[in-house]
């Protein structure tokens, strides 16, 4: 196999094919990232609470996930628990979605709890004292701080799902991976279709570090002190 | 106004609080002093239940605060806390700070809380800094800003815990000045300090706390110039 003798009219003829993968692989990871924040959300909470048959639950979830293998945790949820609970099978879109989704969950709880008692416990004591409850105490002062501190490390975290997602060709999802795959096998070259599954991924994670970054300063904007609404009394 | 009655505090094996009993009329301001540890902030942090007390009862206005029936967050909204840290909300500017509370919590309008937070910056002198952010204030703007933020709520009390503490010497004044002006205008206060200065000049009453037991109270002039009982002294030698 020459490296320089590249054929990339091959992938080209497929092009279609890898098209279909990256709507597959951006379907896949944002609907992966938006469910795993929610579920985050609450599980992340969830970790911070003082009734225990809370804490608990959520500290065991976090720990399940975040301690075994993403591939084994997507065949486990497409092969056994969804036949198991649905009595059939819906596909690899429903079983991919709900496996980045339960994984993507526990690494963003860990974000939320850390983000969350990051916040020095004088801001909630205040918050009390002055009659808010514990509810309002969190809505008001301590996740809109904790947010700012948690945009880095869950954009992180998005990027780090776009990358696993690939795990999902496992099941035969038509993800970008599995473009390249069904290329490299039917023509026995590995190069081309590899390489721009590689650099489609790279383009991908290129472009959410660039909004990732972006998202980071507006949020910091109205807390930035040169910018302080002065003498509007 | 507030009644203390046979108070216990526990943290764990650790007892801090050991049967206090006390008493604050309204209009009265009474400071609490002490070696470090003596359990002074323990025992004002019981007042609002911010800490979880072990044993006694505490009534505000005759409402027993330590009542599973008693709704502790509008007790809360009667009590003003100002605390050493200052803990303003980093997130807001001083005007937010000020109106969060009254706006959330009595529902007046965004425009009444405004008006109300610029007549109590205008007490604490900071009107010209209502639309910062609190780090772009120094310590001692923070503390005053934290004493109009309690005071927005209209409390019946305010407690104060060490609220000069944590500043560099040439802003303690400026905070004292505007505990001394409410002191004047009739708030009741119940002041957690090592200011004895402060506490001769404006107190109605001192209270000196030791081991987690209130050893003596009196008046100012009293406990300061003839204390009776040999830990004043012994306290009194050491700080003043
Ligand atoms: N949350 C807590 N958990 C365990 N122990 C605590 C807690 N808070 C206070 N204590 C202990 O209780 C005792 C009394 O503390 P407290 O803060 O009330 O003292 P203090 O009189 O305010 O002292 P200082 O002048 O240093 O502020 C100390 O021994 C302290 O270590
Ligand atoms: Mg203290």
């Amino acid at each position: 196999m020459d490296i320089f003798d590249l054929r990339w009219d091959i992938i080209w003829n497929y092009r279609e094919l890898f098209l279909r993968g990256l709507w597959i692989t951006l379907v896949l990871t944002i609907s992966g990232y938006i469910g795993g924040i929610i579920l985050g959300v609450l599980l992340g909470l969830g970790e911070t609470s003082k009734k225990k048959w809370i804490y608990w639950p959520s500290k065991l979830y976090v720990d399940l996930f975040r301690g075994t293998p993403m591939l084994v945790q997507i065949l486990i949820i497409h092969l056994a628990f969804i036949p198991a609970v649905f009595g059939q099978s819906f596909g690899f879109m429903v079983s991919g979605i709900t496996a980045l989704i339960l994984n993507s969950a526990a690494y963003n709880a860990e974000i939320i709890r850390a983000g969350i008692q990051s916040i020095d416990k004088g801001q909630m004591e205040a918050a009390r004292s002055l009659g808010l409850t514990h509810s309002q105490a969190m809505r008001k002062i301590i996740l809109p701080q904790a947010f700012r501190r948690m945009i880095p490390p869950l954009g992180n975290e998005f990027i780090a799902l776009l990358k696993d997602s690939s795990l999902v060709t496992v099941i035969a999802a038509s993800d970008i991976l599995y473009a390249a795959k069904v290329v490299a096998g039917a023509y026995q070259r590995f190069w081309e279709p590899y390489l721009v599954a590689a650099f489609m991924y790279l383009v991908l994670t290129y472009l959410l570090t660039k909004l990732i970054a972006y998202v980071e300063k507006r949020f910091s904007n109205s807390y930035n002190p040169r910018k302080s609404r002065k003498g509007r009394i | 106004m507030i009644k203390v009655e046979n108070l216990y505090k526990s943290f764990g094996h650790l007892e801090v609080l050991k049967g206090i009993s006390y008493e604050v009329r309204e209009k009265e301001v009474v400071c609490v002093i002490g070696p470090s540890g003596s359990g002074k902030s323990t025992f004002l942090r019981c007042i609002n239940l911010l800490e979880e007390i072990t044993d006694g009862a505490i009534y505000i206005e005759g409402v027993k605060v330590n009542d599973p029936k008693t709704d502790i967050n509008l007790i809360r909204t009667e009590v003003g806390m100002v605390f050493q840290q200052f803990n303003l909300f980093p997130h807001m500017t001083v005007m937010e700070n000020i109106t969060m509370a009254p706006m959330n919590i009595r529902k007046i309008s965004k425009n009444d809380a405004e008006h109300l937070a610029l007549e109590l910056l205008a007490k604490v002198g900071l009107k010209e800094k209502a639309y910062n952010y609190p780090e772009q204030l120094s310590g001692g703007q923070q503390q005053r800003v934290a004493i109009a933020r309690a005071l927005a709520m209209k409390p019946k009390v305010m407690l104060f815990d060490e609220p000069t503490s944590a500043l560099d010497p040439e802003m303690v004044k400026e905070v004292l000045d505007v505990m001394k002006q409410l002191a004047l205008e009739g708030m009741t206060m119940v002041v957690v300090t090592h200011e004895m200065g402060f506490a001769r000049e404006v107190a109605d009453r001192v209270v000196f706390m030791d081991g987690g037991y209130i050893v003596e109270q009196e008046k100012p002039e009293i406990i300061f110039d003839a204390p009776k009982n040999e830990r004043t002294k012994a306290f009194l030698g050491k700080v003043l």
